[in-house]
């Protein structure tokens, strides 16, 4: 942890800065190709899942955090995710087929 | 040997024993996350809200006809960027690199600045086109009432950091600050962004 020595020097911010961007750009080129309907969407939203690693591990330092903060913080996310689509979804589906 | 290792699963093992700080963080710090835990749930809300009445209307108007996906595009890059240089920010407070970290802040405002700017753009010509939060000219009133209502929420959260990150500049040029108050201001701006991540992906790409 001394100063300097630590591995998250300037750089690191740098790279990162660069593949969220290159991720946009490719993000944006998948619509602009009009990939087909379902890979659109898988390639999305892996792509934002990706972005989304990428900012909470190195900008928003959670890879350097102590382990128990990090569960603290992202198993919520998963259990959120699993309520979210395991009860939304079912429902979302059942109106649109009664229409 | 053998008693280093098991000084070490003690002291594992007293982590949550009381008298210590279990994630290793201060508390202010460990009161952003928690609060960012919970402003994801708002957010994660409206997006999940969005979603269902997508899917359960089954039709939705064609975003790349009504928004400029370049515009769009831009004011991704600026947050990105922005985000980029908070980050730059909070690493030269935290080694003490002083002569970074006003020029680094001012920057990340300017990059929220100009994110509001083009989102002004952005509603000024959707409602020029007619939307409104209960109805627009594509037919289906959820579209607007959704759009707006997300963005509208993400670009309160904005204008939020950037007063906070200029309050955060102000207090750092008087030293009346720690480096750990520029890395909690930099957690919620990098949330900022996060959230953004997926408003992007969900309501305008797919």
């Amino acid at each position: 942890m001394a100063e300097g020595t630590h591995q998250d020097g300037y750089r690191i911010y740098g790279v990162v800065w660069f593949w969220l961007l290159v991720i946009t750009l490719l993000e944006l080129g998948a619509v602009l190709v009009h990939l087909p309907h379902t890979l659109l969407v898988i390639s999305l939203l892996t792509m934002a899942l990706m972005k989304a690693g990428l900012i909470i591990a190195y900008f928003m330092h959670l890879r350097y955090e102590k382990l128990s903060l990090a569960y603290a913080v992202v198993t919520p996310m998963f259990f959120l995710a699993i309520v979210l689509f395991a009860f939304l979804g079912p429902d979302a589906l059942s109106v649109l087929h009664r229409r | 040997m053998a008693h280093d290792a098991i000084d070490q699963e003690q002291v594992l093992a007293s982590d949550w024993g009381g008298g210590r700080s279990p994630f290793d963080v201060g508390w202010p710090k460990l009161m952003m996350w928690l609060f960012l835990v919970s402003d994801t749930l708002t957010f994660a809300g409206l997006l999940a809200g969005y979603g269902v009445v997508r899917i359960s209307l089954g039709r939705w108007p064609v975003r790349a006809e009504i928004f400029n996906l370049y515009l769009v595009g831009a004011m991704t890059f600026i947050l990105i960027c922005s985000s980029a240089t908070m980050a730059v920010a909070v690493s030269a407070a935290k080694r003490g690199d002083d002569r970074r970290v006003i020029p680094y802040l001012l920057l990340t405002v300017l990059g929220g600045v100009l994110f509001l700017l083009g989102q002004a753009y952005e509603w000024t010509h959707f409602i020029g086109e007619g939307a409104r939060l209960f109805g627009n000219p594509w037919g289906i009133p959820q579209f607007s009432a959704t759009f707006f209502i997300t963005t509208g929420f993400h670009g309160g959260h904005v204008s939020v950091g950037v007063l906070y990150l200029l309050a955060t500049a102000l207090r750092w040029s008087r030293r009346s600050i720690q480096p750990e108050s520029v890395e909690i201001a930099g957690l919620y701006w990098h949330f900022v962004d996060l959230v953004w991540v997926f408003i992007f992906t969900l309501l305008y790409l797919i």
